[in-house]
């Protein structure tokens, strides 16, 4: 296989996995990782450094629109930042430390629990505001449209969302993610942020955490301009195109369909990590 | 009256930190697609080589050693430039959420976007070491 191929092969399973990871809430580079790694055999450091950069990429264009529709919560995000790019800074820095046998079992694990966290069903409980105590000094409360107008809502659990959030982090720094799934159970499950609004400021925050962690990699020589090209280019058609249509058609029975696919990526992911074909 | 103001300045904060992101993507996105053009008629005959781990060389590793090189028009450097603009991206975000928190004299969140930003310099320019 020549350069030229491999790379139109890449632009295309990048697509493929860009698409996929936006129709499953998982992100693009939950996906794209073990692609590389399995079926093209490209070493995983290599890899990550290539997921990252398409993780930004993806979450900027998406934070971009959501933000001007008003349902991303800037200071919440702003907040949960420091924790997520102080873990993604952590993770990344220990990555170099870790067999790469070890990172791909963490990552299939990863994968797994992420997949089981968005097929379980979600429902929102609305917080009223508080005028007092830690989320009413950081003015977290906030609003956000609905088909009702403007809808106040409240957060509750600022600690543990915080530290749920730093383990995001380490996460994303060590296995080149955004994070997505875990963002959105510190502040849907924990925080009781509203669904709408804890998707999207994850999203918001994701770029943020990636560059914290990419940082580190481009130092260490982890990002390879051959190959984050494609995937970059890929992952981030993938996943205009899968937003489109996950605007446009109901989405469930193919959700859980991709979802079954990616337990089999995760499984390979974690026997390829333990018997060394990594 | 002071409370529709507001809502503006807040509408406006959001407008303007979609057009940081989407800019900095589409920008990013024109240097590495030229630059993959170039590169792919370069060495689209050649070899890939991502299953052994060798690592970049010191000019594709630095934030400097990167913009020194981009005119040097070599199609990597082109496409390594282009990837770092897009690694600036979240950085000149929180650049600007920075200064407007500043202008909104909110300081505790001017400390925290501060905070914020140095973690992703100390990243980008040290790379954590």
């Amino acid at each position: 296989m020549t350069i030229l191929e491999f790379t139109l092969f890449i632009l295309l399973i990048s697509l493929a996995a860009g698409f996929l990871g936006s129709l499953t809430g998982l992100g693009g580079g939950m996906v794209i990782v073990p692609l590389l790694t399995i079926i093209f055999g490209v070493d995983i450091r290599y890899a990550i450094g290539a997921s990252l950069v398409s993780v930004i990429a993806t979450s900027s264009g998406a934070a971009a629109a959501y933000v001007k529709e008003g349902f991303t919560n800037i200071r919440l995000g702003m907040l949960l930042e420091v924790a997520t790019t102080l873990g993604a800074l952590s993770g990344a820095f220990v990555a170099a430390y870790i067999a790469p046998g070890t990172i791909a079992i963490i990552f299939g694990m990863a994968l797994l629990y992420s997949a089981y966290l968005s097929i379980k069903p979600k429902q929102d409980v609305i917080i009223p505001a508080q005028d007092k105590g830690l989320i009413h000094f950081f003015k977290l409360s906030s609003e956000y449209p609905t088909r009702q107008g403007k809808t106040k809502y409240s957060v509750r659990a600022l600690p543990g969302g915080f530290g749920l959030m730093y383990i995001a982090g380490i996460l994303s720094g060590l296995l080149g993610i955004g994070s997505g799934a875990i963002k959105v159970l510190a502040m849907d499950h924990i925080m009781k942020v509203p669904f709408k609004v804890s998707t999207t400021t994850s999203n918001f925050m994701i770029g943020v955490t990636a560059a914290a962690s990419v940082g580190v990699y481009l130092n260490r020589g982890y990002v390879d301009p051959g190959l984050a090209m494609p995937v970059m280019l890929g992952v981030l058609s993938g996943a205009l195109i899968g937003t489109r249509v996950l605007v446009k058609s109901k989405t469930r029975v193919l959700r859980i369909v991709f979802s079954i696919a990616i337990l089999f990526l995760a499984i390979e992911m974690i026997y390829k990590g333990i018997t060394g074909g990594m | 009256m002071n409370r529709i103001k507001k809502y503006v300045g807040l509408e406006d904060t959001q407008k303007f930190i979609s057009i940081i992101l989407i800019s900095g993507v589409i920008l990013s996105t024109f240097f590495v697609i030229v630059g993959g053009i170039f590169y792919l008629i370069k060495s689209g005959n050649a070899l890939p080589k991502y299953h052994i781990f060798r690592g970049e060389p010191a000019e594709l590793k630095s934030i400097t050693g990167i913009i020194k090189n981009v005119f040097s028009l070599r199609s990597e450097d082109v496409i390594q430039f282009g990837l770092l603009l897009l690694m600036l991206t979240p950085v000149a975000r929180v650049l600007f959420t920075f200064v407007n928190f500043l202008h909104e004299k909110d300081y505790i969140y001017v400390l925290v976007a501060f905070i914020v930003l140095s973690v992703l310099c100390f990243s980008l320019i040290s790379g954590g070491a």
